[in-house]
């Protein structure tokens, strides 16, 4: 539901990386989302196309790579991906800390730069 | 070719950043300041309005509400807080450059507790910090049992958690314990508060805890 403000953040994240390359034309975003990061691809897309529009990253591609969701159980110290019932399948503690899966990142940029550009 | 620029940047940065500078701006002040959280009609603003009762007098209170109606906003000014609405023109969360908008309008030196009334939503404030010192979930009963399974991102970043509308127990099929293990595998050791603020059952725990924190404005 909170895509939108989202997708403003990402596309300004990629606007001053971009920047910071002297960047042409943004080609493609490489973005990290863990399981349990409440973020829909789709809807995020959506926005995107919207809000780029006019900006060099108009048109670049978003690809989203999942990472699954792993727990650590603090009391026998096993880590295992968590089922629905939230307990360890070693031990059968319920004192768990998530290790991987809340992750939000933008990982890379493909862009044009001047380097890049045919002369 | 296109180059590939690395970047391994937080998408939520730009808003932990303006959430590390409110920060800044209260602990100045020396407020103590709550995030609270719940799904719509859990009782966020019954605890407000049962919070301003017991501590009203005693420690000066504001509260901001995220809201598109100002009907929050206006049962908490009649329970005698200093009270400021942020319209969130239907948005799901409230952020921290929001909040950061709204506290140019408190005269923050005059405060002892602020407490930041969220968006009715259980996923999406998760997601935003916004400064403030604690976020407090209030769940209650009638929601059911199952909820920490359904939302653990929310059940897993709060600090405290009230659990409301305890005097509905007898009534609705609520397993106690499932719901604590749900909690308690997500949020080892979280402060859980049962009451109702209806009858008023459970209220002191909270309040003890909540003035401790406002004396002392430090997280667990």
């Amino acid at each position: 539901m909170h895509e939108l403000s989202v997708t403003e953040s990402l596309l300004a994240l990629a606007l001053k990386h971009a920047a910071a390359h002297q960047a042409v034309r943004i080609t493609a975003l490489h973005i990290v989302v863990g399981e349990m990061a409440s973020i829909v691809d789709d809807s995020v897309q959506f926005y995107w196309d919207f809000i780029s529009r006019g900006t060099i990253a108009e048109g670049a591609r978003l690809h989203f790579h999942r990472l699954p969701a792993r727990m650590t159980c603090l009391d026998c110290r096993t880590e295992f991906s968590p089922s629905e019932d939230l307990a360890c399948p070693r031990c059968g503690g319920i004192r768990l800390k998530l290790c991987q899966g809340d992750e939000f990142y933008l990982e890379a940029l493909e862009a044009e730069t001047p380097e890049s550009a045919p002369s | 070719m296109p180059n590939t620029i690395p970047v391994y940047e937080d998408i939520f940065n730009a808003n932990d950043q303006a959430a590390a500078r409110n920060r800044a701006r209260l602990d100045a002040a020396g407020v103590f300041a709550l995030n609270l959280m719940a799904s719509p009609g859990a009782g966020k603003t019954s605890l407000i309005e049962r919070t301003l009762a017991a501590l009203g007098k005693r420690y000066r209170i504001a509260v901001i509400d995220g809201d598109i109606a100002p009907l929050d906003v206006e049962r908490a000014a009649a329970a005698g807080a200093h009270a400021v609405q942020i319209n969130t023109g239907g948005n799901c969360h409230l952020d921290a450059p929001m909040l950061h908008a709204a506290l140019q309008e408190l005269p923050l030196d005059s405060f002892d507790l602020l407490i930041v009334e969220n968006v009715g939503n259980l996923i999406c404030p998760a997601e935003f910090a916004l400064g403030t010192h604690c976020s407090v979930l209030v769940a209650s009963i009638p929601e059911g049992d199952d909820k920490p399974y359904k939302y653990p991102a929310m059940y897993r970043g709060v600090d405290a958690l009230v659990l409301n509308k305890i005097d509905l127990l007898p009534y609705i099929p609520f397993r106690l314990e499932y719901f604590q293990r749900g909690v308690q595998a997500l949020n080892p050791g979280l402060h859980t508060f049962p009451l109702s603020c209806q009858s008023g059952e459970g209220l002191e725990r909270w309040l003890e805890w909540l003035e401790t924190h406002i004396t002392a404005p430090k997280c667990p």
